[in-house]
């Protein structure tokens, strides 16, 4: 066998493993996806009142909803940190590195799972939205270009999680590490304009990372103006997952 | 099968291995004895691939560890310390998972699959997830999965620490049942009666440096200590037997003589014969050899952990 088809090999035998985890323990992914819900909800319902008044232009649900898809994916990286350290911990992968296997397939089979999981986690926020009333207006293209930006997003915060998981010492800290991205979306344009925060907070909001890609959304989905957004969004996704690949792939080399 | 000459290692300014060398002939059991920290779990770890020596060399199975490491790991089979199961796949998935990694056909996957259950008395838990599992039982769902690509030599690290004396009875069955299919097995031990027990030759590992080799037999002749314990029924007997030997150091409150000696079958005739000659009537008698506890006791000055 040619080095590539054994590595298209062990890597789909990896995804296929993180996929029967999956299902072998579905309350991991129903926490991860909980978590989304519960705050769509909560700021639509308890704070979306006053918040959607103070905004102005239509429902709240359809100015948070961007945000909440960020969170979405912020919320199952954590459960991909864990696995991720769970598996470095449990002295599996020291089976595996005994075997003849593709290097890279053990990672890529963390990735390519924790992709899927995030679509699903996606999937079941933006059904959860539509039902309570957001009424996005994009076009199929729109749609594509939702999905591929989400993509990005997506690979890069899961890259960035397997180096987190690699790198803690136990499943408890892996849980944690993750945590502080979950605070971005709150301190970018996630649930209010950053123009109406005070200065230092809204030059950090600006510039973050997070802030771009939700303007991005926001504009895909509802027809507002994007701007340079998109090309900064995903210089961003790229960027950090870049950086985080190889940062993933030197720690997993060196442990 | 295994061939090293020098192997080295250390973390920081810790010598974890200082200048191994080993040679381990095919089809053979090879234990590697010590304490606790000895640096057992570090040679398995650099034999098996898993890490790199900081100097030596070493031959596995006719590669050389370094260069053809791929080559090494189609021949080894490794069950390390700690369990490397999938605790949320089943039993029987975590074989399969196995055979996929091995890259067999789906069909001899499944068929070594079954096989594997079947031999490890695990058909009826091959649908349970590996983490509901008892401690004997990953373990020996961690052999089975190790087993899967018909490795020809195969490591297994302190396999039998923390069973129970039957779980360890079983393993022990099951590591002979693999020499005999022609194996090569290099299993790690704190348990001087497990590697007397198993072994072909036993290394005896200390603080990073083999301080002998051999079998248990050339091991216990190391050190001296062996002797006869002869108990009599009256002290007009002992007096008898002493006089008969012309040595011994007795004991008249128990009655009995304590006589030096190997005991090896000749010596203890010899001195059967010499009694009866002088028709002295022996109650009991008793051989004691010097266990590789002793052996260890007096090659380091240290007392190890034993399983009595
Ligand atoms: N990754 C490591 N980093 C630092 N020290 C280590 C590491 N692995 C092992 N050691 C040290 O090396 C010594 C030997 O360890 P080990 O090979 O696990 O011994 P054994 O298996 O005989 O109990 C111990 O003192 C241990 O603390
Ligand atoms: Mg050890």
């Amino acid at each position: 066998m040619s080095t590539l088809t054994l590595a298209a090999r062990d890597s789909s035998t990896m995804v296929r493993r993180q996929l029967k985890r999956m299902i072998r323990y579905p309350s991991m992914t129903v926490m991860l996806v909980a978590m989304p819900v519960v705050f769509l909800l909560l700021f639509v319902y308890v704070f979306g009142g006053t918040l959607g008044a103070g905004i102005g232009g239509g429902p709240y649900v359809n100015y948070v909803t961007p945000g909440i898809l960020l969170m979405a994916v912020l919320s199952a990286a954590t459960g991909t940190a864990v696995s991720v350290a769970m598996d470095m911990t449990e002295g599996i992968v020291a089976r595996f590195r005994t075997m003849r296997i593709a290097r890279g397939s053990i990672l890529a089979g963390h990735v390519v799972g924790s992709v899927i999981q995030q679509f699903l986690c996606m999937g079941v926020v933006l059904a959860v939205a539509l039902a309570i009333g957001f009424r996005p207006n994009a076009t199929p293209v729109e749609w594509v270009a939702v999905a591929g930006l989400m993509g990005v997003f997506s690979l890069a915060m899961t890259w960035l999680s397997v180096a987190l998981g690699v790198k803690a010492p136990n499943v408890e800290s892996a849980s944690n590490a993750p945590m502080p991205l979950i605070l971005l979306p709150f301190l970018g344009s996630g649930f209010v304009p950053t123009d109406s925060m005070p200065t230092v907070l809204r030059w950090f909001a600006e510039y973050q990372p997070f802030t771009p890609i939700m303007e991005t959304l926001r504009g895909l989905l509802m027809g507002q103006p994007i701007g340079n957004s998109a090309i900064i969004a995903v210089a961003w996704c790229a960027g950090i997952g870049v950086l985080s690949y190889i940062w993933a792939k030197r720690l997993f080399n060196r442990s | 099968m295994i061939t090293a000459t020098g192997l080295r290692k250390s973390y920081g300014d810790k010598v974890v291995l200082d200048g191994i060398d080993l040679s381990i002939p095919e089809g053979t059991i090879f234990s590697l004895l010590g304490p606790n920290g000895a640096g057992k779990t570090t040679t398995v770890q650099i034999l098996s691939t898993l890490i790199p020596a900081d100097g030596g060399t070493a031959t596995i199975a006719g590669h050389d560890l370094a260069r053809r490491t791929d080559d090494v790991r189609d021949a080894i089979g490794v069950t390390g310390q700690y369990s490397a199961v999938d605790k949320l796949l089943t039993g029987e998935e975590n074989l399969l998972l196995i055979a996929d990694l091995k890259h067999l056909s789906r069909r001899d996957g499944r068929k070594k699959t079954a096989e594997l259950l079947e031999r490890f008395d695990l058909v009826d838990a091959a649908n349970k997830p590996a983490g509901a599992y008892s401690g004997g039982m990953q373990r020996r769902l961690d052999i089975a999965m190790t087993l899967v690509g018909d490795p020809r030599l195969i490591f297994l690290d302190e396999p039998t620490t923390g069973l129970d004396p039957r779980s360890r009875r079983g393993m022990w069955q099951m590591v002979r049942e693999l020499v005999r299919d022609g194996v090569t097995i290099f299993l790690t031990t704190q348990y001087l009666e497990e590697a007397d027990e198993l072994a072909d030759r036993i290394a005896l590992l200390d603080h990073g440096k083999l301080i002998a080799e051999g079998t248990a037999e050339e091991l216990k002749r190391l050190i001296p200590g062996g002797h006869i314990l002869l108990t009599f029924t009256d002290t007009g007997s002992l007096d008898a037997a002493r006089f008969a030997l012309g040595a011994g150091v007795p004991d008249p409150d128990a009655l009995t003589l304590q006589v030096p000696g190997d005991g090896s079958v000749r010596s203890v005739r010899d001195l059967l014969n010499r009694l009866d000659e002088r028709g002295v009537a022996v109650a009991e008698m008793s051989v004691h050899t010097p266990d590789l506890d002793d052996v260890f006791l007096t090659l380091t000055g240290q007392k190890t952990e034993t399983t009595a």
